[in-house]
C-alpha cells in the first residue's frame, strides 16, 4: 500500500504528512472517544534504506513533538529494506544513529508520549529495531513483509539446506518471514486488516509502556522458551517449560 | 596483567569483578539451551553463549553478563535474549549500583532469525529500563568478534563504552557490505581499513565510545569502577538536554565529515597532526594525543 493511501485511510478526518528523500513526517487528526486528537507521525517509505540521516531526521522529529507537544501520541510507518549497507554509514557510526533513534523514541515513552508502530509495507532487521520494534506496541497490515533475511541468504549463512528450512518454516514461525510469525512470536500486538483509523484509535487507548511481548510470544506459541528464561533469571528459580 | 581480548567470556568475569564475587543465574549446570538449534542440526551451548549475574565491582552490587565470541560469535537467540532481558530486569528490582555488560556478539543469531531480531529489541529496552531507574549502564568492547549488528546499536544506549584498540564497534560487518555493494564499497580483507572503520581508536576519536583502554583485563576493570562512579555521580538516565547534544554531535559530525573517504581524512579534519601515525600508536601515547583533539567531549552521550 503507498502511503499516502495509507494515511488516508488512517486519518479521514484529515492530515498534513508530507515526503521527503523517503522520510515522512506531519500530524493526523483522529476522532477518539475523548474526542478530536492530533497525532504525530514518522516514518519512511519507498523500503528506503536506513541510513544516518534518515534516523537522525526521524529522531530529531521525535524530540521536536516531545519538545513542542507534550504527551501528543506518535505513530511510526515502517517500510525499509533496512540499514544503509555502505561504508560511509559505519565509518560515521550508524549503529550511534540507530540507538539514537531508538532512545528518542524511549524517552519518548518515557515522558507519557503513546508510541505505536505500523509496518504498512516492508520490514527488515535493522531498519526495524530501532522503529516500529521499539514502540510501545507494533502493528501490521496482513500483506506486510517482515523478515531478517530470506531463506536462500539464511541457507547460506547457517549452511542448512534452503529445502529443510522451507519445511521447518512451515510450522515453526522463528524461520520464515511474514507479520503471521511476528503475531505468533509477540513481535507484533496485531494485524489491522479493515477500517484503519478504527483499529488506529482502538490501539492508543489499549497501550501502555510495559513490554510483553515475550509473554505475548508464549501465549501465542510462538516463542516457547524466552518468558520462562527471562523469569527464571529475574525471580532466581527455575525454568518451566511453558 | 593479561589480554582482555584473548580470553573467553567466561573467564573475563573473574578479572572485571572483584574477585570470588561473581554468582551466576541460570548457569550451564541448568542446561537451558536453545531450542531452535538441534533442528538445524547445530550444537548447543549449556549457556547459549552469555553468562548473566551478579558480582561486586569495587565493592558495589553490580549486575553483569559476559557475551561468548566462540559459541556462534556471540550471536543473540532466543534464550540468550532472554537470559539478558531477564538479568536486567532483576538489576532493577534489586536496585543494583551498576551493570556492566561485557559485549562481544555479531548481532542477531540468524539460526533463530525472527526470535534474534525481537530478542535484541527487548534488550535494548531492557538497558533503557535500567537507565530510567538511575541504575548505570558500561559496556565493554574488546573481543575479536566484535561488537555489530543490533548489539552494536544496544550498546550505544549504554551510559559509557569502553573499547580497546582492537575491539570493533559497528552495525553491519565488512563482509555483508562486501557482498551487498561490492569490493569497491567496502573491501572486507583490508584488514587495516576494517580496523580504521570500526576500531576502538576511530570510535573514541568521533565520540562513539567515550573510554579507549589497552587490551588488559586490568585496564578494563579500572575504566568501569570509573565510569560507574563518573555515571553515578551524573545521574544515569537520559535526559531531553542528553538528547538534544547527542543530536547536535550526531548532526555536526555529518556536517564536518560526511564527504570524507575515509577515517584518516576524519581524522585530519579533527586537528590530528598525522593521521597516518595513528594506528601504531599505543594506548597511553593515542590517549595522550587524541584528548585535544577527538569530538564532542561533553556534547556527547554519557
Amino acid at each position: 500500500m503507498d502511503w499516502q493511501t495509507l494515511a488516508n485511510g488512517l486519518f479521514p478526518d484529515g492530515h498534513d504528512i508530507v515526503e521527503r528523500d523517503n522520510f515522512l513526517s506531519g500530524t493526523g487528526r483522529i476522532m477518539a472517544a475523548e474526542g478530536s486528537q492530533t497525532v504525530a507521525v514518522i516514518g519512511t517509505t519507498e523500503h528506503a534504506p536506513i541510513g544516518i540521516e534518515i534516523a537522525l531526521a526521524q529522531a530529531q522529529a521525535v524530540l521536536r513533538t516531545v519538545k513542542e507537544h507534550p504527551g501528543r501520541p506518535i505513530l511510526i510507518l515502517v517500510d525499509t529494506q533496512g540499514q544503509r549497507l555502505r561504508h560511509r554509514d559505519e565509518m560515521l557510526g550508524i549503529n550511534s544513529y540507530m540507538a539514537h533513534l531508538g532512545k528518542c523514541i524511549d524517552f519518548a515513552r518515557r515522558q507519557g508520549h503513546k508510541v505505536l508502530g505500523l509496518v504498512y509495507d516492508q520490514a527488515l532487521s535493522g531498519g526495524f529495531i530501532t522503529s516500529g520494534l521499539i514502540a510501545d506496541a507494533c502493528f501490521a497490515l496482513p500483506q506486510a513483509t517482515i523478515r531478517v533475511m530470506g531463506l536462500p541468504a539464511m541457507a547460506r549463512i547457517t549452511k542448512v539446506p534452503e529445502e529443510r528450512l522451507t519445511e521447518l518454516a512451515k510450522d515453526n514461525p522463528v524461520f520464515a518471514p511474514g507479520a503471521t510469525n511476528y503475531l505468533r512470536m509477540g513481535g507484533l500486538q496485531a494485524l489491522w486488516e479493515h477500517e484503519l483509523a478504527a483499529a488506529l484509535v482502538e490501539a492508543l487507548a489499549n497501550v501502555d509502556a510495559v513490554d510483553r511481548r515475550m509473554l505475548l510470544g508464549q501465549e501465542r506459541g510462538g516463542r516457547h522458551m524466552a518468558q520462562a528464561v527471562a523469569e527464571a533469571v529475574r525471580t532466581g528459580g527455575d525454568v518451566r517449560p511453558a | 596483567m593479561s589480554s582482555y581480548l584473548e580470553l573467553s567470556a567466561r573467564q573475563r568475569i573473574p578479572h572485571l569483578f572483584d574477585a570470588g564475587s561473581f554468582e551466576e543465574f541460570l548457569p550451564p549446570g541448568a542446561r537451558v539451551v536453545s531450542p531452535h538449534l538441534a533442528q538445524l542440526d547445530a550444537p548447543v551451548s549449556f549457556d547459549d553463549g552469555v553468562v548473566v549475574g551478579r558480582g561486586l565491582l569495587d565493592g558495589q552490587v553490580v549486575f553483569g553478563a559476559a557475551q561468548e565470541g566462540g559459541f556462534m560469535g556471540g550471536a543473540v537467540g532466543e534464550v540468550h535474549g532472554a537470559k539478558l532481558v531477564g538479568m536486567l530486569g532483576r538489576a532493577v528490582i534489586e536496585n543494583a549500583h551498576a551493570v556492566l555488560l561485557l559485549l562481544e556478539s555479531g548481532g542477531v543469531r540468524l539460526h533463530e532469525a525472527n526470535a534474534g531480531l525481537i530478542a535484541v529489541s527487548e534488550v535494548m529496552r531492557a538497558i533503557l529500563d535500567v537507565r530510567a531507574a538511575g541504575i548505570p549502564v558500561i559496556v565493554a568492547v574488546g573481543g575479536a568478534n566484535g561488537c555489530f549488528g543490533g548489539m552494536g546499536i544496544a550498546a550505544r544506549c549504554a551510559n559509557t563504552v569502553i573499547m580497546s584498540e582492537e575491539g570493533r564497534l559497528a552495525m553491519s560487518g565488512p563482509e555483508v557490505i562486501e557482498t551487498a555493494n561490492g569490493v569497491e564499497e567496502f573491501d572486507s580483507k583490508d584488514r587495516a581499513l576494517v580496523w580504521r572503520t570500526t576500531g576502538g581508536k576511530h570510535r573514541y576519536l568521533v565520540g562513539d565510545c567515550q573510554l579507549l583502554v589497552a587490551d588488559d583485563t586490568d585496564a578494563f576493570r579500572a575504566a568501569a569502577i570509573a565510569a560507574m562512579k563518573d555515571a553515578r555521580g551524573k545521574g544515569a538516565a537520559l535526559t531531553l538536554e542528553d538528547l538534544q547534544a547527542e543530536q547536535g554531535m550526531l548532526e555536526r559530525r555529518i556536517r564536518d565529515f560526511g564527504d570524507a573517504p575515509d577515517p584518516l581524512e576524519v581524522w585530519r579534519r579533527l586537528g590530528v597532526p598525522e593521521p597516518a601515525a595513528v594506528p601504531m600508536l599505543k594506548a597511553d601515547a593515542f590517549l595522550a594525543m587524541a584528548a585535544q583533539y577527538r569530538a564532542g567531549p561533553g556534547t556527547g552521550e554519557n
